[in-house]
C-alpha cells in the first residue's frame, strides 16, 4: 500500500505547486464573492451568526466533498482506463487491495491539503474564535471528503466511459453541493427534500464542520455525524476491495 | 458542377456541427445547458434569496435580480464550451480543420462558422433559460425577451475570445488558465449582487470586465430599466468581440498556414 | 501545356533555417502518375502541401492547371483531391457522413452526395461499414476512406502523400489496384512514397528527392538504366570482413553496414568469381536492380537510414 502511495506522490511532485494555488484561490474567491459580497445583502443573521460565518464552514465541507469526487471519480477511472496505472501495478507483487489503498491514501492527502488551505483562508478572514476550533474543523472537513471518496472510488473503477462520471457529477454531486445546507440552511427546504438531505453525506459533513467552527457542536450530534461518515468510509473500502479485485484480475 | 461555397464555407462548418449533434434535438440541448443555471438560480436566487429579500437600491426580489445575470452567463458558457475545448480537440487532435484546408472552405470561413455555431448554441440555451425565468415568475418586464438577443451579443464576444484562446492553447492544461479567468469573473462581475457593494476602485476594475457589461445589458432589459447606458454596454461587447474576432482570425491564419 | 509546372520551387518554415524544399523544378502532364520518392524529411510532404494550395511557396514559381496557387488557391482546391499523410478524418461522424459532409464543403448538393457517397463506398470497399464511426475502422480502412473522400469532387489531379504507409501487404495491393483504376479513368496521380516497389508499380515518371532537392528524374526504367546495372548480387559476410572482401572482389561494389552490393549485368558471373576468389559469404543472392539501388547510388544512403 505504501508503495502504491509512493507512486502517486512521485507523480504529484510535478504538479503540487499548481494544485496548492487552486486550493487557496478557490476558497478565497468563494468566501469573498458569496460569503462577503452576497452576504452583505443578507438581512440580519443566519442561525444566529453573520452570513459569512454561516457560509464558510458549509463551503469548506462542500469543497472537500466536490474535490474528493473529482479525485476519486475521474482520478480512479483515468488510472484504470486511459493511463492503465492499476493494470501495470497489479502486474507487480502489489495486490488490488494495496493498489486501491494507496490511491485512497493519496486522495485523502489531497483532501487534507485542500481542507488545510481552506481553513487557513478562513483563519485569515478571522472566522475562528481559537486555534483549537480550527484544529477541530480540519479533520472534520477531511472526513467529509474521504468518506464519500471511498465509495466513489469503489464505483469509479468499474466505469469505462467518462460521460457517465459527468452525468453523476451533474445530477448527484452538484445538487448535493448546493443544497446540503452549504449555501443556506436545509431548514428552508420543503420537508421532503429536507429529510432527503439529512440522509445524504454532505449534510452530515457540513453540519459537523459548521457546529465545530461556530462552537455549537453537541456530543450527540457530533458522534452521529462522525459515525455516519465513518461507516460510509468503511463500506466504501469493503466494496472497493471487491470491485478493484474484480476489475483488475480479469 | 460544383460551385465554390459562399462566405468561405462558414455555413458548412455550422452544418457539420449540426450533423454531429443530430441525435439531440434543440430541446434536449437546451435542457442540458439550462440545468446548471437552474440549480444556481434555486440555490442562490431562491435559497439565499430568501435571506436577502429585496435587493437594496434595485428593489426587486433577489431571484429576479440574479436570473438575468444567470441567463447572460449561461449563454456565455454555451458559446465558450463550443469554442474552447471542443474546437481545440478538433484542431489539435482530430486535425479536422487541416482536412478542411484542402477544400474550398477558407480559414476565415472556419472561424466564422465556429463562431456562428457557438452563437446558435447560445441561442438555444437562452431560449430555454428565458422559459425558466417566465415559468418561475421572475419576468419583471416584457422587455425580458430582448435579453436573449443581448445574450447573443455576449455569446459572440466570448465565442470569439474562445476561438482565439483555442488557437493559442498549447495543450489541454492551457484551459486551466481560461478557468482561472472565468471563475473569478463569474463570481465578481455583479452576478450575485449590485456593483454598489464594492469600494470605488474595485468597482472600476469590475466595470472593465466584459461579463459585467453582458450582465448589465441582460439585467437592464429583464428588469425593464432601459437607458442610454445599455447602448454603452452593447458597444463594449461589440468592440470586445470585434477585437477578439480579429485576434482569432489572424492567429488562425498563421496556424493554418504552417 | 503541362498540368503542373514548378521551377526553382522553395519552402522554408518560419523559425527554422532548414529549407524543407530547396529549389526544385518538375512538370506533370495530364493523365500521368508522377511520384516523389525520398527518405524521411526529404521534403515530400512540404512539396505536396504546396501542390495542394495550402502552403505558400517561399520562392520559385508554381503553376497548377495554368493558375497561380497563391492567388487562385480556392478555385484550384475545388479541382484537386488530397490524401494527406495523416488521414484527418472526422472522428465524430460515420464513414458515410464523412463523405457526405466533405462533399458539402466543395459546394456539392446533399442529394448529389447521397448518390456519390454510395459509389465511393463501393469503390473503397467500405459499403458494409457505411454506418460505423470512423474511430472503429482499421488503419487500412481509414486510408481507403481518405482516398474515397478525396474523390468526392471528381478531381482532375489527385495528390497522395504516402498512400500505403503502415498498411499490410494485402491492403497495399488493394489500394494499388484502386489507384490504377483511377489512373485508367484519366485522373492525374501525384504521390509520394518511400517504397521502391510502390514507385515502380504506380509511377510513369518520378523524381528522387533528398534533402529538399531533386537528385534525378525519369521513368523507373530510365533511372535504373542510368544509375545501376541490370542485376545486383547481394553478399553478406561476418562482421568485419566486408571491406576486405570488397577490396578483393573489386569492380562496382557498394559497401553497406550489413551487406555488399555488387552491380553487374550478369550477377551469376560475379557470383562465380566470388567462389573463384575463395570468398565465403554467409549468404549470396542475385536479384534485379530496383529503385532502391538507384536511390542508394544517388544519395549514398539507403532509404532506411
Ligand atoms: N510545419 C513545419 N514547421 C517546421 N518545419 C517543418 C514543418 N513541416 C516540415 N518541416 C521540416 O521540413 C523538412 C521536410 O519535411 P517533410 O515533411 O516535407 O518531409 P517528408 O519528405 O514528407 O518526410 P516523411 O517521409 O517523414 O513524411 C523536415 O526537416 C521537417 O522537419
Ligand atoms: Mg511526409
Amino acid at each position: 500500500m505504501s508503495r502504491a502511495l509512493a507512486y502517486w506522490l512521485f507523480r504529484y511532485r510535478r504538479t503540487w505547486q499548481g494544485t496548492i494555488v487552486v486550493s487557496v484561490a478557490n476558497p478565497l474567491l468563494f468566501l469573498l464573492a458569496i460569503g462577503a459580497g452576497l452576504g452583505s445583502l443578507v438581512r440580519g443573521d443566519v442561525e444566529g451568526v453573520p452570513y459569512l460565518e454561516f457560509f464558510a464552514p458549509g463551503m469548506l465541507a462542500a469543497a472537500a466533498f466536490q474535490n474528493a469526487f473529482i479525485d476519486a471519480g475521474f482520478g480512479v477511472a483515468t488510472a484504470r482506463g486511459r493511463e492503465r496505472v492499476y493494470q501495470t501495478a497489479v502486474a507487480t507483487p502489489l495486490s488490488p487491495g494495496a493498489v486501491m489503498g494507496g490511491h485512497l491514501l493519496f486522495i485523502g492527502l489531497r483532501v487534507f491539503v485542500g481542507a488545510l488551505a481552506f481553513v487557513l483562508v478562513m483563519a485569515a478572514f478571522g472566522l475562528f474564535s481559537s486555534a483549537g476550533t480550527a484544529l477541530a474543523v480540519l479533520p472534520a472537513a477531511t472526513l467529509t471528503g474521504v468518506a464519500p471518496a471511498t465509495v466513489v472510488a469503489a464505483w469509479a473503477v468499474t466505469v469505462t466511459d467518462f460521460p457517465r462520471l459527468n452525468t453523476v457529477f451533474r445530477f448527484v454531486v452538484m445538487p448535493m453541493y448546493l443544497f446540503s445546507g452549504t449555501f443556506f440552511s436545509v431548514e428552508q427546504l420543503p420537508a421532503a427534500l429536507q429529510s432527503l438531505m439529512y440522509a445524504l453525506p454532505l449534510w452530515h459533513g457540513a453540519d459537523l464542520c459548521r457546529s465545530l467552527a461556530l462552537g455549537t457542536a453537541t456530543p450527540g450530534m457530533t458522534l452521529l455525524h462522525v459515525a455516519y461518515l465513518g461507516a460510509l468510509a468503511v463500506a466504501g473500502v469493503l466494496v472497493g476491495r471487491a470491485t478493484f479485485r474484480k476489475v483488475l484480475y480479469v | 458542377m460544383s460551385r465554390l461555397p459562399a462566405a468561405g464555407g462558414a455555413h458548412l462548418v455550422v452544418l457539420r456541427n449540426v450533423w454531429v449533434h443530430k441525435g439531440g434535438t434543440p430541446w434536449t440541448m437546451a435542457l442540458f445547458s439550462v440545468y446548471e443555471p437552474i440549480l444556481y438560480l434555486l440555490a442562490l436566487g431562491v435559497g439565499v434569496g430568501a435571506l436577502v429579500g429585496r435587493v437594496p437600491g434595485v428593489d426587486v426580489p433577489y431571484a429576479a435580480f440574479v436570473a438575468p445575470a444567470l441567463l447572460a452567463t449561461a449563454m456565455m458558457n454555451s458559446a465558450l464550451e463550443e469554442t474552447t475545448q471542443t474546437v481545440y480537440g478538433k484542431l489539435a487532435f482530430d486535425r479536422y480543420y487541416h482536412s478542411l484546408l484542402v477544400t474550398p472552405v477558407t480559414t476565415r470561413g472556419m472561424v466564422a462558422g465556429e463562431l456562428l455555431w457557438a452563437v446558435l448554441r447560445a441561442l438555444i440555451t437562452g431560449v430555454g433559460f428565458l422559459a425558466v425565468i417566465v415559468v418561475f415568475g421572475l419576468a419583471r418586464s416584457p422587455l425580458v425577451i430582448l435579453a436573449v438577443p443581448a445574450g447573443l451579443l455576449t455569446a459572440f464576444a466570448f465565442g470569439a475570445a474562445g476561438l482565439a484562446a483555442a488557437a493559442y492553447a498549447r495543450g489541454w492544461h492551457s484551459f486551466q488558465y481560461v478557468q482561472l479567468v472565468m471563475l473569478p469573473m463569474f463570481l465578481f462581475a455583479t452576478t450575485f449582487y449590485p456593483v454598489t457593494v464594492y469600494t470605488d476602485w474595485v468597482r472600476m476594475l469590475v466595470e472593465a470586465l466584459p461579463l459585467y457589461h453582458a450582465i448589465e445589458l441582460s439585467r437592464g432589459l429583464a428588469l425593464g430599466e432601459v437607458g442610454p447606458g445599455l447602448l454603452l454596454n452593447a458597444a463594449y461587447l461589440v468592440v470586445f468581440g470585434g477585437v477578439m474576432l480579429a485576434v482569432a482570425q489572424s492567429r488562425w491564419a498563421t496556424l493554418m498556414a504552417r | 501545356m503541362a498540368l503542373i509546372e514548378a521551377s526553382g520551387l522553395e519552402k522554408g518554415y518560419p523559425g527554422t533555417d532548414v529549407r524543407a524544399v530547396a529549389g526544385i523544378g518538375f512538370q506533370v502532364e495530364r493523365g500521368e502518375a508522377f511520384g516523389f520518392l525520398g527518405p524521411n524529411g526529404a521534403g515530400k510532404s512540404s512539396t505536396m502541401r504546396m501542390l495542394a494550395c495550402v502552403s505558400q511557396p517561399s520562392g520559385g514559381s508554381l503553376r497548377i492547371l495554368g493558375q497561380d496557387p497563391v492567388t487562385h488557391g480556392r478555385e484550384l482546391r475545388a479541382r484537386l483531391g488530397v490524401v494527406p499523410q495523416d488521414d484527418a478524418l472526422d472522428l465524430q461522424l460515420t464513414v458515410r457522413e464523412n463523405l457526405i459532409v466533405y462533399g458539402l464543403y466543395f459546394g456539392l448538393s446533399l442529394k448529389h452526395m447521397r448518390a456519390r457517397s454510395a459509389e465511393l463506398l463501393e469503390f473503397a470497399q467500405l459499403a458494409d461499414k457505411a454506418g460505423e464511426r470512423v474511430e472503429h475502422l482499421s488503419g487500412g480502412m481509414r486510408r481507403r476512406l481518405t482516398i474515397a473522400r478525396s474523390l468526392v469532387n471528381d478531381p482532375e489531379i489527385l495528390l497522395l502523400d504516402e498512400p500505403t504507409t503502415g498498411l499490410d501487404p494485402q491492403a497495399r495491393h488493394i489500394l494499388w489496384d484502386r489507384l490504377f483504376r483511377l489512373k485508367n479513368s484519366g485522373v492525374t496521380l501525384i504521390l509520394t512514397t518511400h517504397y521502391m516497389d510502390e514507385a515502380e508499380q504506380l509511377c510513369d515518371r518520378l523524381v528522387i528527392m533528398d534533402k529538399g532537392l531533386i537528385a534525378d528524374e525519369g521513368t523507373p526504367r530510365e533511372l535504373i538504366d542510368r544509375h545501376v546495372t541490370r542485376e545486383v548480387l547481394e553478399l553478406r559476410f561476418p562482421p568485419g570482413e566486408q571491406q576486405q572482401a570488397a577490396d578483393k572482389l573489386g569492380g562496382d561494389v557498394e559497401v553497406l553496414p550489413d551487406r555488399l552490393l555488387c552491380y553487374a549485368d550478369d550477377g551469376d558471373a560475379v557470383q562465380a568469381r566470388v567462389t573463384e576468389l575463395g570468398l565465403q559469404p554467409l549468404t549470396a543472392l542475385v536479384r534485379r536492380a530496383t529503385l532502391e539501388d538507384v536511390f542508394l547510388r544517388l544519395t549514398g544512403r539507403s532509404l532506411t537510414d
